[in-house]
């Protein structure tokens, strides 16, 4: 596009970002107005902020109790998946197989059921094992639901690390450990880092099972933000104070990491 | 040994899965063929195929699948070709670069549920919404979207939240084109068309496999969506697979009908998964 001018090109990508960013823009804005101020007519572009609603918030719905239940699950689960993906992904991308493929595609299928598919028996199990709304039960299943994702990134990861290097340790008398150690551990550290950083973002976002699965011991942040969704209109300043404090998070973290995070997501076929 | 150790490393990942498919697909099977509600506890009667048939000939069953077809090809549709303009836009340099990029995926990090209500109440409300108000500004009349037009409402939040993501992985793509072709290009007198048409599509093709497969994953189910806005209504209109099956199991209690559905939803995964293997196996090797 370097057909048009540099002065219509930038307005154009600034005008177009800057709408796609708008409804953000808007909520951070809400979340400091007064409850009246949110719903005037027309829209206050300018008013005297309050930081009213975030304390508010927390009071009444105990931001942090949730806040610290999707902290817990996300980083356990990315932790948890991390250690069972991992070798799972070495394993199929230094020592394939004819059966290598179809394994990673039967992993993958098993992403595409829709969750709610698993729903009643999952729910069943939960609570015949006491693990409904527990903070170990939603670990269990977010580590599951992200468990197909994270071996296929690894995998597309480490299938690019040369053989030859692993068949030098080895001549080198390399171990297994060792090898996984100090040449698969450095190498595949941008891979490692990616995909758990898709996971804790993944975790932190999941909303099907943790508002199916948990009330208000395990509650995530994700679930405390549906529950504002019942009283019409009312509470428009909480609501966005409320979400700013879920999204915020994420977002910064996301801000930093997008280009590991994106690039992941596309299993190495983009380069 | 040579054959043991790879086997034992990848066994608890394979084994795990195996179990969170297997447990719940059996238990699913067996719901769905016994009279199971949640509100009459008590025997499971054998009913045979009779929750498939209710299920199959619910009057929403219909719109439920063209729902999710919908909802699944018009986002990716979106995606794709406003991903790919909006990719080439800002493909080459201009002052601040950097921060538009930041600013454009931030909504692939925003959770379903926030996404949902800050459209219904803040962006689509009839009347406080900042929608209605730029309508008012155009002198038109202010538009009920979650009421009159609620699976396009739906669309829009999701297409909002994937257009980024789309759009970024366009942009990491384009920065490996070619500089030298295109320069001959368009020394040889290619105008844009003919570049985009013969050089930077076929470039982009690869990762257009890619975001069409991701996007299939994470969007046949989408749930939260619809759950925090319109609930499935007005009457059927944004019903989707994955919503009619919460609806038969949580709000009819009848986890019988339900499982009929769930394994109907499996079936139709299935179909998709095959569809995305012919995909892959071209694409991501």
């Amino acid at each position: 596009m370097k057909h048009l001018p540099l002065v219509i090109r930038s307005v154009a990508a600034w005008a177009i970002t800057l709408l796609i960013f708008f409804p953000l823009f808007w909520l951070f804005l809400t979340s400091f107005k007064t409850e009246l101020q949110a719903i005037s007519v027309p829209p206050l572009l300018t008013f005297t902020p309050t930081l009213e609603n975030f304390v508010e918030v927390q009071v009444r719905s105990d931001y942090m109790l949730y806040a610290k239940n999707s902290l817990v699950t996300s980083v356990l689960s990315t932790v948890l998946g991390l250690l069972i993906a991992a070798p799972a992904a070495y394993s199929m991308a230094f020592f394939r197989t004819r059966k290598t493929r179809d394994l990673l595609l039967w992993m993958l299928s098993t992403k595409m059921m829709p969750a709610v598919g698993a729903l009643v028996p999952v729910y069943v199990m939960a609570q015949s094992s006491g693990l409904l709304d527990t903070l170990t039960g939603l670990t269990i299943v977010f580590t599951m639901s992200n468990l197909p994702i994270m071996v296929w990134m690894l995998y597309s990861y480490f299938k690019d690390i040369p053989p030859d290097i692993l068949e030098a340790a080895r001549m080198d008398g390399a171990g297994i450990w060792n090898e996984f150690r100090y040449v698969i551990l450095p190498l595949g550290m941008g891979g490692l880092a990616s995909t758990g950083l898709l996971c804790l973002v993944l975790s932190w976002n999941e909303a099907f099972w943790s508002l199916n699965l948990s009330a208000a011991k395990a509650g995530t942040l994700a679930a405390l933000i549906a529950s504002y969704s019942s009283p019409e209109g009312l509470f428009w300043a909480k609501l966005s104070a409320a979400s700013l404090l879920a999204i915020a998070p994420i977002i910064v973290f996301g801000w930093f990491s997008q280009k590991q995070l994106v690039q992941g997501l596309t299993f190495g076929a983009v380069k | 040994m040579k054959r043991f150790l790879p086997r034992a490393l990848f066994a608890p990942a394979v084994i795990s899965l195996f179990l969170w498919m297997i447990v719940p697909l059996v238990m699913t099977i067996y719901f769905s063929f016994v009279r199971y509600n949640l509100m009459q506890p008590g025997d499971k009667e054998w009913l045979g195929l009779a929750n498939y048939h209710f299920f199959v000939t619910d009057p929403d069953f219909g719109p439920a699948i063209s729902n999710t077809l919908l909802l699944l090809g018009a986002v990716i549709i979106i995606t794709v070709v406003f991903g790919v303009l909006l990719a080439l836009l800002v493909n080459d340099p201009f002052p601040g670069r950097g921060i538009v990029r930041v600013l454009l995926i931030s909504p692939f990090f925003v959770m379903p549920t926030v996404n949902a209500l800050l459209w219904k109440h803040m962006m689509m409300n009839p009347i406080y919404g900042v929608l209605a108000q730029v309508w008012i500004f155009f002198g038109l009349q202010p538009v009920d979207w979650l009421t009159d037009f609620p699976l396009a409402s739906v669309i829009t939040m999701v297409a909002w939240q994937w257009l980024p993501f789309a759009c970024l992985i366009f942009i990491t793509s384009l920065q490996s084109m070619d500089r030298d072709q295109l320069e001959a290009a368009g020394m040889d007198g290619a105008n844009a068309l003919q570049k985009f048409w013969y050089l930077y599509l076929p470039h982009l093709a690869r990762p257009m496999a890619v975001v069409i497969m991701i996007e299939m994953i994470f969007l046949m189910s989408v749930f939260a969506e619809i759950f925090t806005t319109t609930g499935g209504g007005p009457g059927n209109e944004s019903t989707n697979i994955a919503f009619l099956i919460f609806k038969q199991a949580l709000m009819n209690f009848d986890v019988g009908v339900a499982s009929a559905g769930a394994l109907f939803a499996v079936l139709l995964a299935n179909v998709a998964a095959v569809f995305l293997i012919r995909m892959i196996g071209k694409n991501l090797d």
